[in-house]
């Protein structure tokens, strides 16, 4: 099974993830089962914002208020990018 | 004090008592009674300087971890500080209800170990029936809404099976899916000659791993872990010695790995008697092989020194009797020759009954 992300997409996180606010980097930890990875600011930005009620676009609106020096198109290719690597690792779920 | 390194998740070996009695298990071959394990208290504040010193995922493992008592307090304290917490169990004393509890006190996760699909060869590893109380413990861990992490550990007894314990996995709807194959040190060392698989076994799962790590995708996380025998370079044993990871053994004695102290001479100290912030940073047991002064010329001079680290300290000791040298199942290792040799035996013993030596249950 292979699903390729879209804007329309309202992703969230898989059960087994949990977000925790790190105290000594101030970035969000994404913990799951033996692993965690420390998301940069961007990132975290992103999965601090999957709950299955936002949409990809509204995920991408937010984001442009932080960074608007960047066009639109590039920060959601890259959004996008990201969490389809999320989902293929099993973090993220899509309701289908 | 060096303070670069941080300890992201906290081993807690609660016990070595055991239902089971794996001819593989990771406990050191001298198991720790009831009587020397310390008390709920002590474990309270090692989660929270574990918490303070960086710690963000707890194992909770054993041993089976649910003959503690107090695993439901000791669950809500690890939360309460906002720890990540898996369970690593046989899932033989559990019940649906304490289950039910332990989610409710906050854990975020349950591995079941496996030792095969067939009853036979499950309870010729582990001296006893299990595989339907596992099977029965996975469909629950799902109906309470747990992530669930299948584990079997994999040797030349079972490693055929692995196309059907991949089907097994689906049908349980696990999340995760461990086919880690026996590290051998402890109890598989003594095992070896008996669990230590052929090339071609080995090549063959990896494939069928392969493909269905492709296919789940996305559903169901796929490991598959090589036995580092078969293996050109040594595996980044626990992310390097002192560097990610901190063990609490059941007495409190803290260490680096599973087997540390296992090594002569190894200075480890205890939680009764330090701060977990004290021994992760200051004792000699944990800077012993951090860094590369301790490296040989081999491995300090090696362009992967600083992805597997020289490899596993516990491996070199027990093959070599030096803690120091590189790790043989480093193809570059002057000791390589223990590890070739240790194959070659497979070839002539594939199909010659052994006898298993068995760990005891409670410790002896």
């Amino acid at each position: 099974m292979f699903t390729h992300l879209t804007t329309e997409c309202r992703p969230q996180l898989a059960a087994k993830v949990r977000l925790r606010l790190d105290q000594k980097s101030h970035c969000f930890f994404m913990l799951f089962p033996e692993r965690g990875i420390l998301l940069n600011a961007v990132a975290g930005e992103i999965i601090k914002r999957c709950d299955g009620i936002n949409t990809v676009t509204t995920i991408v609106d937010h984001l442009m208020q932080t960074y608007d020096d960047q066009p639109r198109q590039i920060i959601e290719t890259e959004t996008l990018n990201l969490l389809q690597q999320f989902y293929t690792r099993g973090l993220i779920r899509i309701e289908s | 004090m060096n303070k670069q390194y941080r300890p992201y998740t906290l081993i807690a070996e609660l016990t070595h008592r055991c239902p089971l009695h794996c001819a593989y298990c990771s406990n050191p071959t001298t198991l720790l009674k009831y009587r020397d394990e310390i008390d709920t208290d002590t474990w309270l504040r090692v989660f929270r300087e574990a918490e303070a010193l960086g710690v963000v995922q707890v194992n909770l493992t054993g041993g089976e971890p649910l003959l503690r008592s107090d695993l439901e307090r000791l669950i809500e304290e690890a939360h309460k500080l906002g720890l990540y917490t898996n369970l690593i169990t046989s899932g033989i004393p559990l019940t649906k209800q304490k289950l039910i509890h332990l989610r409710d006190a906050g854990l975020n996760s349950v591995q079941v170990s496996f030792q095969s699909l067939n009853d036979a060869v499950a309870e010729r590893i582990c001296k006893r029936p299990a595989l339907n109380q596992k099977l029965i413990v996975a469909e629950w861990v799902k109906a309470v809404d747990l992530p669930l992490t299948v584990n079997i550990v994999l040797h030349r007894e079972n490693l055929h099976e692995i196309a059907e314990i991949i089907t097994m996995a689906e049908r349980l709807n696990a999340d995760r899916l461990e086919l880690a194959n026996v590290q051998y040190l402890g109890w598989a060392l003594r095992n070896r000659e008996a669990l230590l698989p052929t090339k071609e076994q080995v090549d063959e799962a990896r494939l069928i791993a392969r493909e269905a790590k492709k296919r789940l995708a996305g559903l169901m996380e796929v490991l598959f872990v090589i036995p580092d025998y078969y293996a050109e370079f040594p595996k980044t044993c626990m992310g390097g010695w002192g560097q990610k990871f901190i063990l609490v053994a059941p007495n409190g004695l803290v260490s680096p790995c599973h087997l540390a102290q296992t090594i002569s001479g190894m200075q480890l100290p205890s939680v009764q008697n330090f701060s977990l912030e004290e021994i992760w940073f200051e004792s000699s047991g944990f800077n012993q092989f951090r860094g590369e002064a301790w490296m040989p010329e081999l491995c300090r001079t090696c362009e992967r020194h600083n992805v597997d680290f020289g490899g596993c300290r516990c491996q070199a000791f027990h093959l070599t009797g030096d803690a120091g040298k590189t790790d043989p199942v480093c193809s570059l290792s002057p000791d390589h020759h223990l590890i070739e040799s240790a194959k070659n035996q497979t070839k002539n013993t594939t199909g010659v009954p052994y006898n298993f030596e068995y760990r005891p249950g409670h410790g002896s």
